[in-house]
């Protein structure tokens, strides 16, 4: 009995994979069959078929497998076995794919063949680690999912639960204080010139933490999916670049001029796409993200089109510049010149900056408009019958939202000195929107996390090239499968009568406008 | 006997909804008495929820006249007005027939989102609030003591704190009741409150009822399927048949009325007396 139940499955997997397998011979006939490579006079077409049957046999072996194993068990798999199980052969997929480029790519045609060094072993001893450790936590976190769903008391997962929740309440204060203390550490750890490199990543980490807790009051609060977030990042840039090589002003005086421009670009673009719902609205806010971008690379005689705006002005400490001069930083407080002041200048003005949004928007949480903006989120017509106006509550959202964003531009200006239409492509919303949802809709504390792994994370592992790319990819699938709602997934209340406990992400609404 | 013509505080008069071709409804008019509990009721389908989505600016009249008459002397055309607009400033209040609290939020919160507007100019569209002002401070803590009367009412203290999609389905229902109250409307519509109670948590509703008609400046329309619900609580019943009022008078004078009978067990006028007394009436 099970053997004829087994030889029927053993045929159905395997015309499946056979299908799966012609497929992808037919996608990878030309997608990696072949390639154009420079030549002399030309373009020639470097055939590569060895590498489409690896493809070929991997997708069908891989496909037979999961036939076989996991989705169509005997048995009734559980969940945490699934998951593992694709993390595994995810990870194995990797590994086999880096180990056929570095070693093999003579033999498939796929590039040209490389000695095997030392610290190749270095990182296949890596992602191997990795693998085991992916394992061991996607097991762990899922026992205790299972526990908790199962009604069975107080279990492991609430013990846990309660031992976390003074750690939530200073996570916040702790990650603060650290945030303050950072150039220090770093400076005192690795020196000025060793430590420039970091800063310049902490910088670039917690400018996408102000954009993240901006597009978190779009997205997260008021449940509006914006695709075009870049585009008030692009004004708030753009504006202080403008307005200082046209007037000649300051990044002081401009940054609140970037942020009121940018908050009324929120609007007029928010005014007409407001009525739309869900992807209808990502798709409109999408297309207006890239028209502001194509405006400024078009528009050449104003913004300079594709070659951008250069020696935009410095910020200031109270009108002194961190110039070698008599009268710059140095000179005046008595101090050996380094251009290493600057940088921990600027880390401070957006950890301020940072901050204050933080501030706003946890303060504007609390307040009617913040309350309307997640009443929104969960039942639009339940508002409407509650007398409140929703285009006005929804355009107040994309205001605030597109005023840190342009907050956020005109600091990017400023440190850069140099900004073109290049920099704010759909890909920035698009990861500036990831990490939102990867810390969690609506979580302060989740957006930071989730940009510290991102970007810090992503620099950091710049040695492992594209592979980077693939990791995170990996990185993604594995939260997006143990924790769908992000990170942090629990909404605190705005107010309490007697306590205020997290509501479970279950039962907050996502937001369909 | 005709009381509620006296001192109406709803007024529709000749309201037609039509869909594309079918008639909703169809050339309706009726009064709502100021201070009085009037039942809407009718066989499923028969337009009901359709006069309260026009009532509250859901949808768009195709036409008809709909005037609310504060108790100040106001008056308002509704059918003039976006739906936001009714509930702020012609003080027409809702629920709605398949339930839409906020369920992420607390019952607290529920409350505090209703007192919306209130808060909203305290808080001087947000700009006082973000600095803490006094002003503001005073006004949340006058919204949180007006929910928490209305959280008593509802016999749901307790569960201020936990999220509204967690309370059982009764709850759910009052709470739904007690956010519209927290408008502080003059005409609340409910629209089938009574439907999926139980026997206890129907006569709690039915308290809960009575209690805003003698205690608040508030008249209550409600559609209700349950005729005992109907006949205790009501001081008006108007019927509704396929868009059509076919009667309208005290729960009395309806009930013993032919027309409402044959609409309700679904035959022609003629034949009432004839199926009446096959069940037996
Ligand atoms: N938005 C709409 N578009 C098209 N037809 C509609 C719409 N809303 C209601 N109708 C139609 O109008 C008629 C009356 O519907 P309505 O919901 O008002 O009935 P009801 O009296 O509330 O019934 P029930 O007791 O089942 O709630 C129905 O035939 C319904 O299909
Ligand atoms: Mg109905």
């Amino acid at each position: 009995m099970s053997d004829l139940v087994s030889e029927s499955r053993l045929k159905a997997s395997f015309k499946d994979s056979g299908i799966a397998a012609l497929i992808t011979l037919a996608l990878s006939f030309m997608l990696i069959g072949m390639r154009t490579e420079i030549s002399i006079g030309g373009l020639a077409v470097d055939y590569r078929w060895a590498a489409v049957a690896i493809t070929v046999v991997v997708v069908f072996a891989g496909r037979m497998l999961l036939n076989m194993y996991v989705w169509r068990p005997e048995t009734p798999r559980t969940v945490t076995f699934r998951t593992v199980l694709l993390g595994l052969s995810i990870l194995a997929a990797l590994v086999i794919f880096y180990l056929v480029d570095r070693f093999l790519g003579a033999v498939a045609g796929l590039s040209p063949a490389r000695a095997i060094e030392s610290n190749d072993w270095l990182w296949i001893l890596l992602l191997l680690a990795l693998a085991v450790v992916a394992a061991i936590v996607a097991t762990a976190l899922l026992g205790l999912a299972e526990k908790r769903a199962a009604p069975t008391g107080p279990g492991a997962a609430a013990s846990i639960k309660a031992g976390l929740a003074p750690l939530g309440k200073w996570l916040p204060l702790a990650l603060g204080l650290l945030a303050v203390a950072v150039p220090f550490i770093l400076i005192e750890w690795l020196g000025s010139r060793g430590s420039r490199q970091y800063l310049d990543l902490a910088i670039l980490v917690l400018t996408y933490i102000m954009l993240g807790w901006g597009l978190n009051i779009v997205v997260g609060l008021a449940g509006l999916l914006d695709l075009g977030y870049v585009a008030f990042y692009a004004v708030g840039a753009y504006s202080f670049a403008l307005l200082s090589q046209y007037f000649g002003l300051g990044f002081w005086m401009c940054l609140p001029l970037a942020g009121i421009l940018a908050a009324c670009w929120g609007m007029i673009l928010g005014y007409p796409v407001l009525r739309l719902r869900g992807d209808y609205l990502a798709i409109v806010t999408l297309a207006f993200g890239e028209i502001i971008r194509v405006i400024l690379l078009n528009w050449y005689d104003f913004t300079g089109g594709p070659d951008g705006i250069s020696g935009i002005p410095r910020p200031t400490l109270f009108g002194i510049e961190f110039d070698r001069g008599d009268d710059g930083f140095a000179a005046l407080f008595g101090l050996q010149y380094s251009s290493i002041h600057r940088i921990i200048f600027l880390y401070y003005v957006i950890l301020a900056m940072a901050l204050v949004t933080n501030f706003v928007t946890m303060r504007l949480r609390r307040l009617p408009v913040g309350r309307a903006w997640e009443a929104l989120r969960e039942d639009e017509i339940a508002c409407r019958s509650l007398g409140i106006n929703t285009t006005n509550t929804k355009l107040s959202a994309f205001a605030t939202g597109a005023m840190f964003g342009g907050f956020a531009g005109s600091f990017f200006a400023t440190r850069q000195g140099f900004i073109s239409p290049e920099s704010f492509t759909f890909i920035e919303s698009a990861v500036i929107l990831a990490i939102v949802v990867l810390g969690g809709l609506g979580s302060q504390i989740g957006v930071v996390i989730a940009a510290v792994v991102m970007i810090g994370g992503f620099e950091f592992f710049r040695d492992l090239q594209e592979y980077r790319m693939l990791v995170f990819g990996l990185l993604m699938v594995i939260i997006m499968v143990w924790k769908p709602r992000g990170l942090i997934s629990t909404r605190k209340p705005t107010i309490g009568l007697k306590r205020r406990t997290g509501i479970s992400a279950d039962m907050v609404q996502e937001g369909q406008g | 006997m005709t009381r509620w013509k006296e001192n109406p505080v709803l007024t529709v008069e000749h309201l037609t909804m039509r869909f594309g071709g079918l008639v909703a409804v169809d050339d309706l008019s009726f009064d709502i008495g100021r201070g009085d509990i009037t039942a809407l009721i009718g066989p499923n389908g028969a337009g009901k929820t359709t006069v309260f989505n026009c009532v509250t600016g859901f949808y768009k009249p195709t036409e008809g006249r709909l005037t609310v008459r504060h108790s100040s002397g106001d008056s308002y055309l509704l059918e003039r007005m976006p739906d936001f607009e009714i509930s702020r400033d012609a003080r027409v209040a809702r629920t709605f027939q398949n339930i839409r609290l906020f369920g992420g939020m607390t019952v607290l919160e529920n409350l505090m989102v209703a007192q919306h507007n209130p808060l909203m100019s305290a808080s001087a569209m947000s700009f006082a609030g973000i600095f803490g002002l006094g002003r503001f401070r005073r006004a949340e803590r006058r919204a949180v003591e007006h929910a928490s009367y209305w959280l008593d009412k509802i016999d749901l203290v307790e569960r201020a704190d936990d999220p509204a999609a967690d309370l059982p389905y009764g709850d759910q229902r009052r709470l739904e009741i007690a956010r519209a109250m927290c408008t502080g409307p003059q005409v609340l519509c409910l629209d089938e409150p009574a439907a999926g109670l139980n026997p206890r948590e129907s006569a709690e509703l039915n308290a809960l009822l009575m209690y805003i008609r003698k205690e608040h400046d508030t008249s209550v329309v409600l559609i209700e399927h349950d005729m005992s619900v109907v006949m205790e609580i009501s001081d008006h019943v108007i019927v509704l048949d396929y868009g059509e009022k076919i009667a309208d008078g005290t729960p009395d004078a309806v009930k013993s009325d032919p027309k409402v009978i044959a609409a309700y067990l679904g035959v022609a006028d003629e034949e009432v007396e004839l199926v009446e007394e096959e069940v037996g009436l």
